[in-house]
């Protein structure tokens, strides 16, 4: 994915946060969505470890050794944070309290299944905070490549790994568009600059209905 | 009257804690976790431990001592991904990990310390962690029981502590400090302040010292509780 395709991605992923909301972004390309937002935003992001109201990353020479994000990224708090242990901050996920949550996948699939948490045999760091925010988020976004390294998509009919959570999927944002899952199966919504219909319906492993109207780009 | 005093040597303290024993460790990363007293854990050289902490920390500090000196039998934990040690150890059989979803983990502590005996949840009912699982149909839909989890000990990590044992947490520190300090039979917690009585406000207070054993003051704070240099 060129940086530019990401930067778009990640943009576009950051227009779905509305003012007012409370927010998880998940380790990995969903945290970079922060940059993104305008500079004011009146939006609340949450972090598993603790915290609700996180600010900024901090520059070097200016962190606080006790105050990270879930990621370990040195953090800094918005006036009107709160701190709080692990089992209230699980109860703001499970109770609802997350309008959105953007997470990574390695595969996500039309019924909305998600699969990112482990690789058998290959990949196994345990799940993290990654089942109750997908199970639970009022919303769930992805943030992925349209397809892997190896040129396989990312997007498919039926998860092959197992699951983080079933149906969970709302927005998958990728690098080629936005496709939204519905009750009939995955819709293309939006396009990226530069990418036909047609190029999206060949990197999706999976049926992808593509509207007769005009697709909007970003 | 007055409150008792619970201040202890660290490895008076320590030299409680018999192989075999169950060890709830607090932190999420860095932040929170214990390390004078597990390096106190690793010189006094209980074996077969079974440690409970979400993650594993990083490689080369904190869990990964206990790993490196072949303390640990099992870890209950809900992220080891940032310790190649436990990974390592998990796939080649050398360490049995039981991955808990995170909050679920914590709370199963939170559940030990109300003193039930667990709850009922469907989050990760469509998940390989659902194996084995308890099934129970409720008015609500079906979900699974999770029952509470307890230790013998906890080692906690506080910013602030009493002589009782009150204690107080620095920013996101806190995280499973609070909880495992209500769900071990003896809780042992490492201060980086030891305050006369009366020196954390009532109100100030996150965990209130009957839950508490020992408290032991930290001497000046060793590098590893620093800002991580990546």
């Amino acid at each position: 994915m060129s940086s530019n395709a990401r930067s778009r991605m990640l943009a576009r992923a950051a227009a779905d946060i509305a003012p007012g909301m409370c927010v998880n972004l998940g380790i990995g390309l969903p945290t970079q969505v922060v940059a993104h937002l305008p500079t004011g935003a009146q939006v609340c992001l949450h972090s598993e470890n603790g915290i609700s109201g996180v600010g900024p990353v901090r520059p070097a020479g200016q962190e606080d050794r006790n105050l990270i994000d879930a990621g370990g990224s040195y953090v800094s708090t918005l006036p009107g944070a709160a701190f709080f242990d692990s089992a209230l901050s699980f109860a703001i996920v499970r109770s609802g309290r997350l309008d959105l949550t953007l997470l990574g996948a390695f595969e996500v699939a039309a019924n909305g299944d998600l699969a990112n948490w482990i690789i058998p045999g290959r990949f196994s760091p345990g799940p993290g905070g990654a089942i109750e925010l997908a199970q639970r988020a009022r919303r769930v976004g992805v943030l992925t490549a349209h397809v892997d390294k190896a040129g396989n998509p990312k997007i498919v009919e039926r998860c092959t790994l197992p699951l983080t959570a079933a149906g969970c999927v709302n927005r998958i944002y990728s690098d080629m568009a936005v496709c939204d899952v519905t009750p009939d199966g995955l819709v293309l919504r939006e396009l990226a600059e530069g990418v036909r219909a047609e190029d999206v319906v060949a990197a999706t492993g999976a049926r992808l209905t593509v509207p007769d109207t005009e697709l909007p780009v970003f | 009257m007055s409150l008792p005093d619970k201040t202890c040597a660290m490895a008076e303290a320590i030299a409680r804690i018999p192989d075999g024993a169950s060890v709830m460790l607090g932190g999420f990363g860095v932040p929170g976790t214990p390390f004078c007293l597990i390096e106190a854990l690793v010189e006094h050289g209980a074996r077969d431990l079974t440690i409970i902490k979400n993650d594993a920390n990083e490689a080369g500090i904190g869990v990964d001592w206990l790993l490196q000196a072949g303390q640990v039998r099992r870890l209950i934990t809900s992220h080891i991904g940032l310790n190649p040690r436990a990974v390592a150890m998990m796939n080649d059989g050398s360490l049995d990990v039981e991955f808990n979803a995170q909050g679920i983990l914590a709370e199963r502590i939170r559940a030990a310390g109300a003193g039930v005996m667990g709850f009922v949840t469907n989050i990760g009912m469509d998940t390989v962690l659902a194996e084995g699982k308890q099934r129970v149909e409720t008015a609500t839909g079906e979900g699974m029981f999770e029952p509470a989890l307890h230790a013998d000990f906890a080692l906690v990590h506080a910013d602030c502590a009493d002589h009782f044992g009150n204690l107080s947490f620095a920013a996101s520190a806190r995280n499973f400090n609070p909880l495992i300090a209500t769900a071990a039979r003896c809780v042992i917690a490492e201060a980086e302040r030891v305050v006369p009585l009366g020196g954390i406000a009532p109100d100030d207070v996150h965990t209130p010292g009957p839950f508490v054993d020992h408290v032991v003051e930290l001497p000046t704070l060793p590098e590893v509780y620093g800002v991580v240099q990546r």
